[in-house]
């Protein structure tokens, strides 16, 4: 267990591409902390240099007390989980798990208990002696959380490693790594590119976009107040609605309507105004007219594609809440608007 | 529940057309396994006579008396002009030619895509096509200064002399190196955090996973390495350092002016020189056939 700091890291590669800016912040021990953002935003290189299998160009790493700019990866102290999961397809999932160990020098007898363990904590046991070609996805994954695990790391760093599996197997692994995680209380970073893993497992959220962080906080903060237009687009499903406004006399008022509201924060001039699909009801006398052209039905919810003044708009309704395709009053939850810099995005 | 036997269909009898298309491509099968095999055959009927009759009367189609004779003189009876080599020495040294070339061209190929691929080497992809352009060097082409080296450094008559110049050409490399381009880089790094060296990597990951590949490329090498004719005669002029290839001609050469040469003998060697490559190939189809087009990853 450990707690990881990064000071000013920044990645330039060689051909002059600058993955990651100068970026700092602090992992907490135990904390588990998911790195998102769109593909290429850096988050990936982040991770490989947090791992050692990216140089680092500027900037100091610790893992622990340690400063590990230099260290090798297998000394950083550390276990890794691949997108692809990485197992070594001649091998046993016995011996894929306990290669690490044996690499380590550590006595046969000690290796084989261990492996017993992690293979039971993972329901493991019965494909022990299976190569990974005879396993399923699911199993597959749990073989790769299996290496990682039986090492007892101080940090965890997981690549991604949902994404080759099929939604249901990935609701189930997101709910079982984050309990893992949870019972063995070690410092986790995890990338991914899937706002629904990132909300449903992190402690904090890292957002990343264009190799810069736009915001760091937990789940909830990111979603309530997003930092950037960038954020409140990027997390959520369906993401915030941004239209453009008017704030006048600490009232916001929608372009093409009269309709105020008070504003959340002092500004003066167009802005650009988020609220949540969900924090916005139907109200057949709401004097800002929303006009409905498709219909998403998802069980729980149903979700309204439309557009309010020209500027495309979601409404999020509860399943008995009838609603139609055409044209409908809509009321916003005052207390849910945010006002967003409209040159730089950035929260007002 | 429908009945799931299967019903026989009512024979309809109706006349075949005869698909001309088929008999033409089975036509020209034939006429090709014919013209393969028919040489080692005539081979085999050949050795069966006695050297005056082959003399006398040419290749032979029926089998004669001789063949155990013949097989047995080629194998066994000392001969050559110091009469100290006989058949089973040859076919010794044309297995250390052929393992010998095979093993050799593998590891030193493996390891040249290991370095080329994995390392972040200055001018790697220079190295590699200096070592690509090998392949339009043959040792036919340097056959005088590969002589003339090997010869200087008194490898001559000697089974490092036999086999090293061989050894040096971009086949092996060229097929390990796409081979190992296409192994995820992800497993390299995993064993890199699973504290695995350079050397480590390579001996527990890579060389498992090339398995079908080096059964494909051995295959491949000792054929070649066994069917050298030019080299060794070349390079070993003590009889005790020939192979069969070379054996075969010995024989036919051997004859002083009042001696018809063992022609039954040299085709019996012949037909023993053919046998292992063909065995090889045989019974390491399957890997040959996986090694080349799909790649357990």
């Amino acid at each position: 267990m450990a707690q990881v700091s990064l000071e000013g890291i920044r990645k330039v590669y060689p051909n002059g591409y600058n993955a990651v800016e100068t970026t700092s912040f602090n992992i907490r021990d135990g904390e588990f902390v998911v790195l998102v953002g769109p593909s290429g935003c850096g988050k990936s290189t982040l991770l490989r240099m947090i791992a050692g299998l990216e140089d680092i160009t500027e900037g100091v790493l610790k893992i622990g007390d340690r400063v590990v700019n230099d260290v090798d990866p297998a000394d950083r102290d550390i276990a890794m989980v691949f997108q692809n999961y990485a197992l070594y397809p001649h091998m046993t999932v016995r011996k894929n798990i306990g290669y690490g160990l044996k690499n380590r020098g550590i006595p046969a007898s000690e290796i084989d208990a261990k492996v017993q363990d992690a293979a039971k904590m993972l329901n493991l046991t019965e494909y022990l002696d299976r190569k990974p070609a005879q396993l399923s996805g699911g199993q597959r994954q749990r073989v790769a959380m299996g290496r990682a695990v039986v090492r007892d790391p101080a940090l965890f760093l997981f690549d991604e490693p949902l994404s080759n599996l099929d939604a249901k197997l990935r609701n189930q692994m997101r709910i079982e790594i984050k309990a893992l995680q949870r019972r063995l209380g070690t410092t986790a970073v995890y990338v991914t590119h899937d706002q629904v893993e990132a909300m449903t497992m992190a402690d904090r959220i890292i957002v990343l976009n264009a190799g810069r962080i736009e915001q760091i906080g937990t789940p909830s903060e990111i979603y309530h107040n997003p930092a950037s237009t960038f954020v409140a687009s990027f997390m959520g499903a369906p993401p915030m609605n941004l239209i453009d406004a008017q704030v006048d006399q600490g009232q916001v008022r929608i372009n093409g309507y009269n309709r105020v509201m008070p504003a959340p924060a002092a500004h003066s001039g167009p802005v650009t105004m988020g609220i949540r699909p969900e924090d916005v009801t139907l109200n057949a006398d709401g004097d800002i007219r929303f006009h409905v052209d498709i219909l998403e039905e998802l069980g729980a919810h149903r979700l309204l594609h439309g557009a309010i003044a020209d500027q495309p708009f979601t409404v999020m309704v509860n399943k008995d809440h009838a609603a139609d395709i055409g044209e409908t009053g809509i009321s916003l939850k005052p207390d849910a608007l945010r006002l967003f810099d409209m040159e730089t995005g950035q929260k007002l | 529940m429908a009945d799931t036997t299967l019903e026989t269909p009512a024979v309809i009898p109706h006349r075949r057309k005869i698909r001309w298309g088929t008999v033409g491509d089975h036509a020209v099968l034939i006429l090709g396994s014919l013209l393969m095999i028919l040489p080692p055959l005539l081979a085999l009927t050949t050795a069966s006579h006695d050297a005056v009759t082959i003399h006398r009367e040419g290749l032979q189609l029926t089998l004669g008396d001789d063949l155990g004779k013949n097989f047995h003189a080629a194998m066994f009876e000392k001969g050559g002009f110091t009469q100290t080599v006989d058949g089973m020495l040859m076919l010794m040294n044309s297995f250390i030619l052929g393992v010998g070339f095979a093993v050799g061209k593998i590891v030193i190929s493996m390891m040249a895509a290991y370095a080329i691929v994995y390392f972040r080497l200055r001018f790697a992809t220079l190295a590699f096509w200096i070592i690509f352009t090998t392949l339009l060097l043959p040792l036919e082409v340097r056959i005088l200064p590969s002589y003339e080296a090997i010869q200087k450094l008194g490898l001559t008559n000697t089974y490092t002399g036999l086999i090293v110049p061989l050894i040096a050409s971009a086949t092996g490399t060229f097929f390990f190196r796409q081979f190992f381009m296409s192994v995820p880089e992800e497993l390299a790094e995993a064993a890199r955090i699973d504290g695995a060296g350079p050397w480590k990597f390579f001996v527990d990951i890579l060389v498992p996973l090339s398995q079908t590949m080096i059964a494909a490329i051995f295959i491949i090498m000792f054929v070649f390495g066994w069917n050298q004719y030019l080299w060794p005669t070349l390079i070993t002029t003590d009889e005790s350092f020939f192979t069969l290839v070379r054996g075969i001609k010995q024989i036919v050469l051997s004859y002083t002016d009042s001696q018809i040469p063992e022609h039954g003998q040299a085709l019996a060697l012949a037909i023993v020189a053919m046998i292992p490559p063909v065995v090889i190939v045989v019974f390491f189809q399957n890997w040959f056939v996986k090694g080349l087009t799909e790649s357990d990853k």
